[in-house]
């Protein structure tokens, strides 16, 4: 081998043939899309601190809990008892105009052994088990919501970014892409790959779709914000097509310690998102209902290093046009000793399947009775919870 | 050519076949004895030399001109024990240690967030994993607990019992992360019988651990003071040592249910995502009856007749085919140990594109398992980016039908000799046979 250094893996145009580009599959509208309301739904993964995000200063026992934490300084009051993270600030205007809305005291069913992984995988497939333990196989919520939307196509869900979401797993197709990648390939080399591909379906399912969606976005660039904003422009683009119903994920949400410096840079991501997603979204806005969620929620009190450990109860944060926003909807536990879940988190005192249930009835007309039956399994939905106006 | 047996063993057990290597004589258990040569021809940064670094830039942070220097210095290092990993895969002969060496820095994961972080992983590596690969689970989960980087990476260094002296002093209390991890991810296993009681009795008897100057250090005065009790067994209760800690750990590496987990996460990582039970059964009991030797639960695992099977459920994650690719075309592996900052900048973003950022997993349960994480649609094309990039750059040496045979003999499916024979210069040829599954699949 004889090669210089220079020459490993040097830039090149990919194959030689990028001008050749021509997607072998171009998605086309022949049936009309499912409806006009829009769903993004955004996992917040590691856990957030509702309790920082959306600081209950009214209840007498907050700053006991968290005497670095739980101070008024870095937040605005809402409604006089809770304030909203300066973090997020950002998000203000949208608060008066009503699109901007929290539930806090919330949880999945998930109990006690408090592991992200487990969390994230009860989160995302909806599942009833409060143990948590992972099954082989299990679909997203969502997928499963997708098989109750009548004309849904492989166009109508999307999930963004590089990584799988368990979220929209399962039986029904949709589409997946991160905005960034790109693949140009020969029409030769291409037909060639595909024959290569043929008798394996997960690669083959795969490059059908690269090759579809390849070159119809800008690349990614910059930091944390710049890539969740860059996730949100690209899925707010897909929602003005055929897209009802997007999914992606932004991370940096385990404060374990140094969580005033910490909590910010999340939030920075979250906010920064659904900024992108009403720009990009235009007049759509008004017809979209973005709503983040976390596996769990935080300790109550504050730990040995500035931070929070994983707790129980939480907060979902929701936006967008379509809600009924400018209120906090909660029942709130209280937070004194007797108040807390296992003397140490904060009790949930509902279940937040029920308010991603409820949206998906009122955004997309789905029966309550076939999301209990099969969303949501186990899940009681009761009442209209009113999260969407 | 190679035979059907030898390409099904470098599929799944090694990096794959490198045409211009011959194999490895004997057994994949005889790539285990002895020293590997490469460890010293090849060395990456311990852990004794690398503390001693951090703490001469310590020592610099008046002098901002000098700071930037030596973390320049530093971060040009951390590049350099990068890319010596990643070449040791590419030019090692005995590829199932180096398997067994990816396999076992991902269950002990550590995934830097801070710079000191970063330039420590590679001796945490050296050091807490490589050295104990063929030797005993207890010793390899000793050395990584107590690691600075894994005290570094779930917290452990700023855990202070709420009852010592430094506690009381200062107000500062518990950090349950780390006791937490262990149970759930490094040993028992999320199933395991534990509760949230044993997480904080176990994260109280890890206080007193953190790390000094040169490496981890004991301070009994954070140790919460009393003996702890764990799984219904009691340790500490005199002055706080770390030789507590440490029993502990000894007891837990030999408990039934981390034998089961280790098995289990053993058999789903080389032969696929449902194990037969009497396999992880069977590994389970010879590590059990050896007292937790690692080459045990190998040897049951290398022997059974599902390690023969020429199925190939998983795909190799991005790191893992880029040395395979890398291999297939004999790329010399000075060339990559060589590779400037920019080079192995480059290569970071392009599998962080195949959705792999180069050691910095996502949380502390490592990367995913399941073939289906790895070939979404972006991620896919990120790979044939890449393998196309790859084919230019090596094409000319490499004539597609003799890489063809060289790689997979006879067992080469009809469309995919079809395609490479087909194909409308060298480097396509090339680049397809690197972008098919038969490379990537495991």
């Amino acid at each position: 081998m004889t090669l210089s250094r220079r020459k490993f893996l040097v830039k090149t145009s990919l194959l030689g043939c990028s001008a050749a580009a021509s997607p072998l599959l171009t998605p086309l509208t022949l049936a009309a899309a499912p409806g006009d309301n829009r769903l993004v739904v955004i996992i917040l993964r590691g856990a957030m601190d509702g309790l920082d995000v959306l600081r209950p200063i009214g209840d007498p026992d907050f700053s006991r809990h968290r005497p670095t934490l739980g101070t008024t300084q870095g937040a605005q009051d809402l409604d006089g008892f809770f304030a909203l993270n300066d973090a997020l600030g950002a998000l203000m205007p949208l608060w008066r105009a009503k699109e901007l809305g929290f539930v806090h005291a919330v949880s999945t069913p998930y109990r006690d052994k408090r592991s992200h992984f487990d969390g994230q995988d009860l989160l995302e497939t909806g599942r009833n088990d409060p143990d948590g333990t992972p099954k082989a196989g299990q679909s997203g919520w969502l997928n499963r919501a997708l098989a109750l939307l009548p004309n849904a196509r492989l166009e109508t869900a999307f999930s963004v970014g590089a990584a799988r979401m368990q979220l929209l797993d399962g039986d029904r197709p949709y589409s997946a892409w991160n905005p960034g990648a790109e693949l140009a390939l020969s029409p030769q080399a291409e037909a060639l790959l595909t024959r290569i591909y043929a008798d394996d379906p997960l690669f083959a399912a795969s490059a059908r779709r690269a090759m579809a969606l390849s070159g119809q976005s800008d690349g990614m660039g910059g930091g944390r914000a710049e890539a969740a904003k860059n996730l949100a422009a690209f899925a707010a683009e897909r929602l003005n097509e055929e897209t009802r119903i997007a999914g992606f994920s932004i991370g940096g949400w385990d404060t374990h310690s140094g969580q005033s410096r910490n909590l910010p840079r999340a939030l920075g991501q979250l906010s920064a998102a659904i900024l992108a997603l009403k720009a990009g979204l235009g007049r759509n806005w008004q017809r979209t209902t973005v709503l983040a969620i976390t596996e769990f929620g935080r300790t109550v009190a504050e730990n040995g290093t500035g931070g929070t450990d994983h707790g129980t109860g939480g907060a979902m944060v929701m936006a967008g046009g379509a809600i009924n926003g400018g209120r906090v909807f909660a029942q709130w536990p209280g937070l004194s000793e007797r108040d807390l879940y296992q003397n140490r988190d904060l009790e949930p005192t509902d279940d937040v399947r029920r308010y991603l249930g409820w949206a998906l009835r009122d955004l997309f007309g789905m029966q309550a009775s076939a999301l209990e039956a099969s969303v949501f399994p186990g899940l009681d939905m009761r009442e209209n919870v009113g999260i969407i106006a | 050519m190679p035979t059907r047996p030898e390409i099904t063993q470098a599929a799944r057990f090694e990096y794959g076949i490198r045409p211009d290597q011959p194999r490895f004589p004997g057994s994949l258990m005889a790539q285990l004895s002895g020293p590997d040569p490469l460890d010293d021809t090849m060395p990456v940064t311990r852990t004794a030399a690398r503390m001693a670094e951090l703490q001469k830039l310590r020592a610099a942070r008046a002098d901002a001109p000098m700071l930037q220097q030596a973390k320049r210095a530093l971060r040009q290092q951390a590049s350099t024990d990068m890319m010596r990993i990643l070449a040791r895969m590419v030019r090692n002969p005995r590829g199932f240690r180096e398997r067994l060496f990816a396999f076992w820095i991902d269950h002990f994961t550590v995934s830097p967030n801070r710079a000191n972080e970063v330039f420590l992983l590679a001796a945490y590596f050296e050091d807490a994993i490589r050295a104990h690969i063929g030797g005993s689970f207890a010793d390899m989960l000793k050395a990584a607990i107590t690691h600075p980087s894994m005290l570094f990476y779930l917290d452990q260094s700023a855990s202070v019992g709420p009852g010592s002296p430094v506690g009381q002093r200062r107000s500062r209390g518990l950090n349950e992360n780390l006791a937490r991890e262990v149970l759930e991810l490094h040993t028992l296993g999320v199933d395991g019988p534990y509760t949230q009681a044993d997480i904080r009795q176990f994260a109280e008897l890890l206080t007193g651990i953190g790390i000094g100057p040169e490496g981890m250090r004991f301070v009994p005065n954070r140790a919460e003071p009393g003996a702890e009790s764990i799984l219904g067994l009691s340790y500490g209760g005199g002055g706080a040592q770390l030789a507590d800690i440490l029993g502990f750990l000894d007891d837990l590496a030999i408990m039934p249910a981390t034998a089961r987990h280790l098995a289990q996460k053993l058999a789903v990582h080389f032969i696929g995502p449902a194990p037969p039970p009497d396999l992880v059964a069977d590994m389970a009991a010879a590590y059990l009856a050896t007292g937790g030797a690692l080459p045990a639960l190998y040897e049951v695992l290398t022997q059974h007749p599902s390690a023969r099977a020429a199925l190939f459920p998983k795909v190799r994650p991005p790191f893992e085919y880029i040395a395979t690719a890398l291999r297939a075309l004999d790329v010399d592996a000075d060339i990559i140990a060589g590779a400037t900052a920019r080079e192995a900048n480059r290569l970071g973003r392009q599998l962080t594109a195949m959705g792999q950022k180069p050691f910095r997993p996502g949380g502390p349960d490592g990367w995913p398992e399941a073939a289906e994480s790895w070939i979404t649609p972006p991620q896919l094309a990120a790979r044939i980016s890449w393998a196309g990039q790859l084919a230019r750059t090596y094409a000319k040496e490499q004539d597609p039908r003799m890489l063809l045979s060289a790689l997979l003999g006879n067992t080469a499916p009809a469309a995919l000799s079809f395609s490479v024979r087909g194909a409308e210069s060298k480097s396509v040829g090339v680049a397809l046979l690197l972008a098919s599954p038969a490379l990537m699949r495991r």
